[in-house]
């Protein structure tokens, strides 16, 4: 392990406890997803969210992750959730990186007052000024159902979404 | 089989390799590869020059299995690419039809996927058709299903015997070594 790796894993063990886990309610937000237009986490109540947190728009692994999610999209429908990215980049680097990549889903600017979303739910990285790498899974009822911080570096991947959107589909049906 | 939700990432094979997949080499080889490619990826093409390198060299050591993985945001003639070639598989032909693909990956569309068919000997039309009308447009997003729930996050992803391999591909070979001999 490098030294970079060693700074990055303890900065990582510091913040994964600040972040929401299970069980806590989903703070509500409003955030820029185009230079004109706002979406609140309200607006989804009603069906599960997946809540991508990622440090910046053009980085590679983001880059990757988020081409990842952007293909996984017919199975996040097909288990009725609605995918959210977000970061700390403004709306215009937003709509360029998603033209760019052919993004379907939005993007969330958390750009002024700089990451305060990311602070809210306890994923924000202040030695860098950018949000961990976060996933969140809220259900319908606005509960986080699942969380998870990937090291910065790592591309977390859609399994464990899949796993969290399917639990929550399984309990809906038990009902 | 069901497991907890927090236990991500897991990156080992959600799928076995089984009859449905496509494999070169003895299906009870020591070492088994499975490679999540896109057609279309210049990295899985390189990783392409390499696994042939490797197959010569271990022979009836290594059995390689393909699964498709397409990004079809990023590279849009990947997904007809990816279904040519089961097209091609359903007519005997998956393996020629996958090695002229990565050796043409700067001409992938339709006109030159047909060219592709006819070079092979195949039936040009039935294959057409069956890209034109997705018949193995399931089969593909299995194959992907079946990534997205294993670990892969890009491509190329390797599996050795079940494990995804972290290195890039010129460390394969010593990866292959360590891990299936």
């Amino acid at each position: 392990m490098n030294k970079e790796t060693k700074i990055e894993q303890r900065h990582l063990e510091s913040h994964k406890s600040t972040a929401l886990s299970a069980g806590a309610a989903a703070p509500d937000f409003s955030l820029k997803s185009t230079p004109d237009q706002t979406v609140s986490l309200g607006e989804f109540r009603g069906r599960p969210i997946v809540l991508a947190f990622y440090p910046a728009d053009w980085s590679p692994v983001c880059g990757d992750q988020m081409a990842l999610y952007n293909e996984m999209l017919p199975e996040f429908k097909e288990l009725e959730a609605e995918l959210l990215g977000i970061s700390v980049d403004g709306a215009w680097c937003h709509a360029a990186f998603s033209q760019n990549r052919k993004l379907h889903f939005p993007l969330l600017a958390d750009f002024e007052p700089k990451g305060a979303v990311a602070r809210l739910y306890g994923v924000y990285r202040e030695a860098d000024g950018t949000s961990e790498r976060a996933l969140f899974v809220i259900n319908a009822e606005g509960i986080i159902h699942w969380s998870y911080v990937s090291p910065v570096g790592v591309n977390p991947g859609a399994d464990g979404i899949l796993s969290a959107l399917e639990a929550l589909q399984n309990k809906k049906e038990a009902k | 089989m069901k497991r907890e939700a927090s236990s991500i990432p897991l990156n080992s094979l959600t799928l076995p390799v089984a009859k449905r997949d496509h494999i070169q080499g003895p299906i009870d080889a020591p070492i088994m590869l499975v490679e999540y490619g896109d057609y279309e990826c210049p990295y899985c093409g390189q990783t392409y020059q390499i696994i042939k390198e490797i197959q010569e060299r271990l022979g009836d050591r290594l059995c390689f299995a393909f699964r498709n993985f397409p990004l079809i945001n990023s590279h849009p003639h990947a997904q007809h690419a990816a279904e040519a070639a089961e097209a091609a598989g359903a007519q005997g032909k998956f393996w020629e039809m996958h090695d002229l693909l990565f050796e043409n990956q700067e001409a992938l569309d339709d006109e030159a996927i047909a060219q592709y068919a006819a070079t092979l000997g195949l039936d040009v039309r039935r294959l057409i058709d069956e890209v034109l009308t997705g018949a193995h447009t399931a089969r593909v997003r299995e194959d992907f299903r079946s990534g997205a729930r294993g670990g892969v996050n890009g491509t190329p992803t390797l599996f050795i015997n079940g494990v995804r391999h972290e290195g890039g591909p010129d460390v394969l070979l010593a990866a292959l070594m360590e891990r299936g001999l």
